[in-house]
């Protein structure tokens, strides 16, 4: 076991981006506050300091622009790291994101590709209301040619980040606001890199698998925990990447435990755990003893309101209600 | 200590603008007892954000809160140059105009605080008020959402007007914006469009030369000059000192007027200052105390209380009293949205869509129609129904 630092999630980003150019010049960061203000979210501590104005470069609010022209940039060969404030504020740049980088190798036959990271907070939890509560994963996972990275710990943000930054596809990737202050333990060392497409087993069980990504993980633990005083065991699942999806990891499991929760944290129509479960209905039929339960955020706009918004998002106790459910201890 | 100044003259002009043109001085002074409401609004606005800020510590208040302190004289002046059927839209530093327009401090207070009796019932917060009796048409989160509403709302005024009532163009819509906002597409979109259609639009730039911690002269190009932006739209502008509450109201009095005379957008670089960070957790380090010191000296509140007492049109005890009614009034919206319930969890599934066969139950099944196998019918809408 190598040597590990504890660090806060949003130092692990840092430090993931600042190793990834010192090593690569042709790897910047650019976005609205990131280089003077060090960051809405203070991410980008102390970079504009090392790397200079350059390479890390503050933006105005122009997503579309500035998303635009990354990718642009990319085309060319360069690897930006573009931040959003907020997921949220990448609707704006929808069109460049989601028409341009993931189409881009696609229309040019193989000759133009789009190595480029866009990252940023995403989901609701600190009460901003409808326009600022986004989980563009329920949005984004429809389009193909985008990797989606949504870690759950300080340790995987930062190898996946690693992972993003030399990946040669658009990857992107998202932080939980509400998991920035967290502190972990995170492997030391330039090339602690995790590959995409590995999901992680957090807590071992045998009764009902509960697959989930970024910061419901946690939730999932707490109900896990809850759960093991009534004698529910579960194993709950951390896919951390949702393009590509580790199906066979959660395939494996269900073999085992012949139940499935899963819980995201985006809408639930059209979602990444509505498409879990139609793979899982298709891939565990006869392993299954009940069908696949679901826990998402509400079907509704988020609220503003402190109680409408706990309520609206996925909890420890929609999650034990689920898992007994599913298991037929309801 | 120098001076305040919003004309580009000293160290601390943080727009780095042209000079601005000074109009009240021609100009016949509102009666005495206008002069007064217009003191006492602006005294509301402050008071209000002052208890905002303790309501955010407290923790009664979540989310982003953007107070207004220092730009009150803005929504005072222009709102003062609008008629009450006059749209209005802005973005989610709104408190100000929200109370300017009308809405009750315990409403908006309520709003803050996410409870059944804030003016969305506590579901949309701080960054969105809405007041459809006062023809307030949001606060919106999203840096330049707004502009196009704004160049929409006109659109609708005028084609009622026009197309619908076979009449004239008689409403205009104020659409305000961050100086931040000048640099989203949505912004030029819609000046192009406000310009193309001769829309009945102002677009008025809070420029209080800061976007969080950018300063306007490193986040957009020309900005010493902003009418440059409109221009190239075909759009005429003005600049205005938004620290003064008479310049305010008659360089906007001026654009209102013509605006709605001829039917054509009109944009406003409208100079001021936050006094307090972008929102509560800005440490100002892009800034200095001193410069900070220095508009505080300017402060609109102040400066137009000193006209007001130089002019005879109000008396030390008529300012006392009301800096006390202010006080009282927004001591019990606090206390009001401090009683007021929390919403109900019901509450979550109204208003996803109109309701025309019972409430919405969170799914996409049919049954979110209540179950009724037979919808009850319901009136298609018609002409002569009216837009709003
Ligand atoms: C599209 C979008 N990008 C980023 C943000 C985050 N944000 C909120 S306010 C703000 C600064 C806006 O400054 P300005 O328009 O000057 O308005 P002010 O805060 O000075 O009133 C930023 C970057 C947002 N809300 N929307
Ligand atoms: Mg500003």
């Amino acid at each position: 076991m190598s040597a590990t630092q504890e660090l806060e999630f949003r130092d692990a980003i840092r430090d993931a981006m600042s190793e990834e150019m010192r090593r690569d010049k042709r790897v910047m960061l650019i976005g609205e506050e990131v280089a003077e203000y060090n960051g809405a979210y203070k991410v980008s501590r102390g970079m504009l300091d090392e790397f200079g104005p350059k390479r890390v470069i503050d933006t105005p609010i122009s997503e579309s622009g500035f998303a635009g022209m990354a990718i642009g940039a990319a085309m060319l060969g360069l690897r930006p790291v573009v931040e959003f404030m907020s997921w949220s504020f990448s609707l704006v740049a929808a069109d460049p994101i989601l028409n341009n980088a993931p189409k881009m190798l696609f229309m040019s036959g193989g000759q133009f590709g789009c190595p480029i990271v866009f990252r940023g907070n995403d989901g609701a939890g600190g009460q901003l209301g409808s326009t600022h509560s986004w989980c563009v994963e329920g949005l984004f996972s429809n389009v193909p040619g985008i990797k989606i990275v949504i870690p759950s710990t300080p340790a995987d943000a930062k190898a996946l980040m690693k992972t993003a930054i030399r990946d040669d596809d658009p990857v992107f990737f998202m932080e939980s606001e509400r998991l920035l202050g967290m502190k972990g333990e995170v492997p030391v060392g330039d090339d602690v890199l995790l590959k995409f497409g590995q999901a992680c087993v957090r807590r071992p069980g045998t009764d009902c698998t509960i697959a989930s990504w970024g910061r419901p993980v946690h939730f999932c633990m707490e109900a896990a925990q809850e759960l093991a005083k009534e004698g529910i065991s579960c194993e709950v699942l951390d896919l951390r990447t949702i393009r590509p999806l580790d199906i066979g990891a959660i395939e494996r499991s269900v073999r085992k435990t012949s139940n499935l929760v899963i819980v995201d944290q985006s809408w639930s129509f059209g979602s990444p755990g509505s498409e879990v479960a139609a793979q899982i209905h298709r891939r565990c039929f006869d392993d299954l003893d009940n069908h696949v339960h679901r826990v998402h955020t509400e079907d509704v706009p988020a609220p503003y309101a402190f109680n409408l918004e706990q309520e609206y998002l996925p909890n420890t106790r929609k999650i034990c209600e689920a898992v007994r459910s599913a298991t037929y201890n309801a | 200590m120098e001076t305040p100044t919003t004309d580009g003259k000293s160290a601390h002009d943080v727009h780095g603008g042209l000079p601005i043109p000074r109009r009240a001085a021609n100009r016949a002074v509102p009666r005495a007892e206008i002069l007064r409401d217009w003191y006492r609004q602006m005294l509301l606005m402050r008071e209000f954000e002052i208890r905002c800020m303790q309501a955010y510590q407290d923790k009664k208040i979540g989310g982003f809160c953007h107070v207004y302190i220092g730009q009150e004289a803005v929504a005072t002046g222009c709102v003062a140059a609008l008629k009450p059927q006059d749209p209005l839209v802005t973005a989610y530093r709104d408190h100000g105009h929200a109370l300017a327009r009308g809405m009750t401090a315990r409403a908006c207070m309520a709003e803050m605080f996410g409870r059944v009796d804030g003016c969305a019932k506590g579901k949309g917060g701080s960054m969105h008020m809405f007041d459809r009796k006062n023809n307030l048409f949001g606060g919106h989160g999203i840096v330049g959402a707004q502009t196009p509403l704004g160049a929409g709302l006109a659109f609708a005024t005028k084609y009622e007007d026009e197309v619908i009532n076979n009449g004239k163009s008689s409403r205009v819509t104020l659409c305000f914006l961050g100086d931040g906002a000048l640099n989203q597409g949505a912004f030029h979109e819609a000046l192009n469009l406000a310009g193309l259609m001769n829309l009945p639009v102002i677009f008025v730039v809070e420029n209080n030369g800061y976007s969080m911690g950018t300063s306007i002269h490193r986040g957009t190009t020309q900005s010493h000059d902003l009418s440059s932006k409109a221009l190239g739209y075909g759009i005429d502008s003005a600049v205005i000192d938004g620290m003064n509450l008479l310049e305010v109201y008659h360089g906007m009095k001026d654009v209102v007027d013509k605006c709605r005379r001829e039917s054509r957008p009109a944009f406003v670089d409208m100079r001021c200052y936050r006094y307090k960070g972008h929102s509560m957790s800005d440490p100002r380090k892009y800034r200095t105390r001193d410069e900070e010191a220095i508009w505080e000296q300017g402060d609109p509140i102040g400066t137009f209380e000193k006209f007001i007492v130089d002019q005879g049109a109000i008396t030390q005890d008529q300012i006392k009293a009301l800096n006390k009614d202010v006080k009282q009034e927004v001591r019990d919206a606090v206390e009001f949205a401090d009683n007021s319930p929390v919403p109900p969890l019901s509450d979550l599934y109204h208003d996803v869509y109109r309701e025309p066969w019972g409430p919405y139950t969170g799914t996409s099944e049919p049954r979110m129609y209540g179950g009724a196998l037979n919808p009850p019918t319901f009136r298609a809408t018609r002409e002569g129904d009216g837009l709003i």
